[in-house]
């Protein structure tokens, strides 16, 4: 066991694949003398050498589609998009080649592509700096998108997403680089399986589902609610697509009561997804609605007023106390405002 | 593949043989490093009106802006802005393409244009809203032409050719212009955009600052023949100046401005030049890049051979040199006045202008929102929970 921050751990983690595969190769703007933005990749084309940690020039849509071609050789590319907001340039070929062409091809060709994209916000960051994407990639059948939360899962499921045959988006919480956690280097990675959710906390009054950077606040807000006598189970799903409703659902079953957090603006978000599958899984299960606690529905705002979008332990357990039916920010609230009311 | 991306070709800036356009790899330059003015049989005709009083005005400017980028750097330092992208050594390509543009003709750029929104008459504390974290954005475009800056590199350029399309239907002469660095050219954005700019002759320029450096990757990486060549495969001329030379970069400018108000389509420019300080504040630029390159491009200061220039003309005495400089100083305190004087944005801010009409989406979360902050002013002794 040793001590080290996400980011390290993501960088011992990638360390570790590419001295076990020679065929594990890193593409992306900066990841070589700079080691990236965020350092992530630091000394790992100083060891492992320039045609193994590829500076690649500016534009993302090159990054991938090449990483695409190099794939189809054999390689197993890890790409670096800097930040969330430049992967809309790749886009293209994320969903219509590197998700399609082992459908497209009945299963010839395997696109074991990693896709690492530092995501959400909190770092006082301008525009295109704090996105969170990832709905856009769960929507797409054919990749698989996880979510790191704490450094001994970073330090695991980069390994577990480069060994995997199929592309995987691998989400990092940029503003948790810097936090310190155990990371047993010694782990096999093929021990646990990275499309398992985590419970967190267990408790018996309500299910916490989240992922990503919102964990350490979700397991914040259970120790808060516990104060006020309320037992909340938090769930980190790590895996986004496929979701892990197994564990979801077994602990929904014994709270009754679902909250969903994440970064991302709620319509269209994950919270409905989960929330709709829950309730059509477990419905008889269920005290009250689900609940969403999320971002708005608006760009990401200018980071003096990040805060107020990004879901705190306030926002989260007042999403609690809807479900709990105790008082809260809604209470009082008549059914759906007459302008919404309109509109449907 | 050239790892390191050294091109000797790139850093030098000098003439190379190859299948391109005759001219297109020679480095215009009017006044070198040293100060000395050399005579050009094609562009001093584009000069020949800047006379002492001009060359001083362009001197101030560069002066300026240095310092207000010195200005918005200090008060990153201290605090008072989350981010600055410095443009310190690009004063000559920003003053001498800024100046040539007249008030109708239209700018898109990238983030580090400040000196090129300065020439615009953009409002100093305009240009610090987005890096303190206030806004989304610091000015309306319309009331300076000139766009706000462009953080997803390259996309800018399809703006300014579409822009360009516009001005060809309403059969006006005005013209819009791009900025962009050597890192933006590997975008396709900024290859699509020459295509469509050259595919309908719109009157756009397209100006390319080579600063060496995209973050840590140097301008090898990116091209491996000077940047300038790219732009004939499209059908659009171009032309490689130097950057630090504010003489040239105008004159360059000017006719690029004047076949595209002529119905001659789009032009090219590479303004060669360098970046001397981090990509932005939150870069350290001694990761990746030689001390001795900063050296060498020190010497070739786009404001020290202008000086010298001036004092070769006897036009640098003790008198300007002092208004200069209290311009300058003006500028900065206006610019920092104008940076602590901020109004702080209001929370429900975040929901405004999201659409330019009522959505019903919005509304509800914004109520909800609003009733949630509510109950905190109504509990305070609760705390937050
Ligand atoms: C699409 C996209 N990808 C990546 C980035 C991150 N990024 C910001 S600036 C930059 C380097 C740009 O270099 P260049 O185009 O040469 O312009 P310079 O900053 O040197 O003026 C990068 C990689 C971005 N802003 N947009």
């Amino acid at each position: 066991m040793s001590t080290m921050t996400f980011g390290r751990a993501i960088n011992a983690g990638l360390r570790r694949a590419m001295d076990e595969d020679p065929r594990v190769v890193l593409m992306g703007e900066d990841i070589g003398k700079l080691g990236g933005v965020f350092r992530i990749t630091d000394g790992l084309q100083k060891d492992f050498g320039a045609h193994r940690v590829l500076d690649t020039p500016l534009a993302e849509a090159a990054i991938m589609g090449t990483a695409v071609g190099i794939a189809y050789r054999g390689y197993r590319p890890v790409v670096e998009i800097q930040f969330d907001g430049f992967i809309y340039p790749a886009f293209d070929q994320i969903v219509c080649q590197v998700a399609k062409l082992h459908y497209r091809t009945q299963g010839a060709v395997r696109m074991p592509l990693t896709i690492r994209v530092p995501f959400g916000g909190g770092i006082g960051s301008p525009e295109h700096h704090s996105e969170s994407p990832e709905a856009y990639f769960t929507h797409t059948s054919g990749l698989r998108v996880i979510s790191v939360s704490n450094p001994q899962d970073a330090y695991t499921m980069i390994q577990q997403a480069i060994r995997c045959d199929d592309p995987v988006l691998y989400f990092e919480p940029k503003r948790r680089y810097h936090v310190k956690g155990e990371v047993d280097e010694a782990s096999d990675p093929a021990s646990s399986d990275m499309g398992a959710a985590r419970v967190v906390t267990e408790g018996t009054d309500v299910t916490l589902v989240t992922y990503g950077p919102l964990v350490p606040t979700a397991r914040d807000a259970a120790i808060a609610a516990s104060d006020d006598g309320i037992s909340i189970e938090v769930i980190d799903l790590r895996s986004l697509a496929p979701i892990d409703f197994a564990t979801v659902e077994a602990s929904v079953r014994k709270t009754g009561r679902l909250v969903v957090t994440h970064e991302a603006a709620q319509s269209g978000g994950l919270g409905a997804e989960i929330a709709a599958s829950i309730t059509e899984r477990c419905f008889d299960h269920l005290e009250h609605a689900p609940v969403r606690v999320t971002g708005f529905d608006i760009p990401y705002p200018y980071s003096k007023l990040e805060f107020h979008h990004l879901p705190d332990l306030d926002r989260i357990l007042d999403g609690v106390d809807r479900v709990m039916r105790r008082p809260n920010s809604l209470s009082g609230l008549d059914a759906p405002s007459t302008t919404e009311g309109a509109a449907q | 593949m050239t790892q390191d991306g050294s091109s000797p070709d790139q850093a030098s800036g000098t003439v190379h043989p190859g299948p391109s356009r005759p001219g297109a790899d020679e480095l215009v330059q009017l006044v070198d490093p040293h100060g000395v003015r050399h005579p050009h049989g094609h562009y001093d005709d584009l000069v020949a009106d800047v006379d002492g009083p001009a060359l001083r005005k362009l001197y101030e400017d560069m002066v300026v802006v240095r310092r207000i980028d010195a200005e918005a750097t200090a008060l990153q330092r201290q605090g008072e802005l989350a981010l600055w992208p410095p443009l310190l050594g690009q004063e000559a390509a920003q003053i001498g393409s800024g100046r040539a543009l007249r008030a109708d003709d239209f700018v898109f750029s990238s983030y580090r244009e400040n000196a090129v929104a300065y020439c615009r008459g953009v409002d100093l504390a305009d240009l610090l809203r987005v890096w303190r974290g206030n806004a989304s954005s610091g000015w309306d475009p319309y009331t300076v032409n000139m766009a706000t800056p462009q953080v997803i590199i390259g996309a800018q350029t399809l703006h300014a050719t579409g822009y360009a399309m516009g001005i060809l239907n309403d059969g006006a002469d005005a013209v819009a212009v791009t900025y962009f660095g050597d890192g933006a050219t590997s975008q396709g954005d900024v290859n699509e955009a020459m295509v469509f700019a050259a595919s309908y002759q719109a009157p756009v320029v397209f100006f390319c600052q080579n600063n060496h450096w995209a973050i840590s990757e140097p301008v090898g990486l990116q091209a491996h023949v000077p940047i300038a060549r790219r732009a004939p495969g499209f059908g659009i001329p171009s032309v490689r100046v130097d950057g630090n030379d504010v003489l040239a970069c105008l004159a360059v400018t000017r006719e690029a401005l004047a076949r595209a108000r002529s119905g001659g389509g789009p032009t090219f420019i590479e303004a060669v030049t360098y970046r001397m300080g981090p990509h932005t504040t939150a870069d350290d630029p001694t990761r990746y890049r030689d001390a001795n390159e900063l050296e060498d491009w020190a010497a070739r200061d786009p404001l020290a051979r202008l000086a010298t220039l001036l004092d070769s003309l006897g036009l640098l005495d003790a008198d300007y040199t002092d208004s200069v400089k209290a311009k300058a100083d003006a500028v900065a305190a206006e610019l920092r006045e104008g940076c602590l004087s901020m109004p702080e944005p209001a929370p429900s801010d975040v929901f405004r202008h999201v659409y330019s009409e009522p959505n019903s989406w919005l509304d509800r979360q914004q109520d909800h929102y609003e009733r949630y902050l509510t109950s905190f002013a109504q509990a305070p002794q609760e705390g937050s929970r």
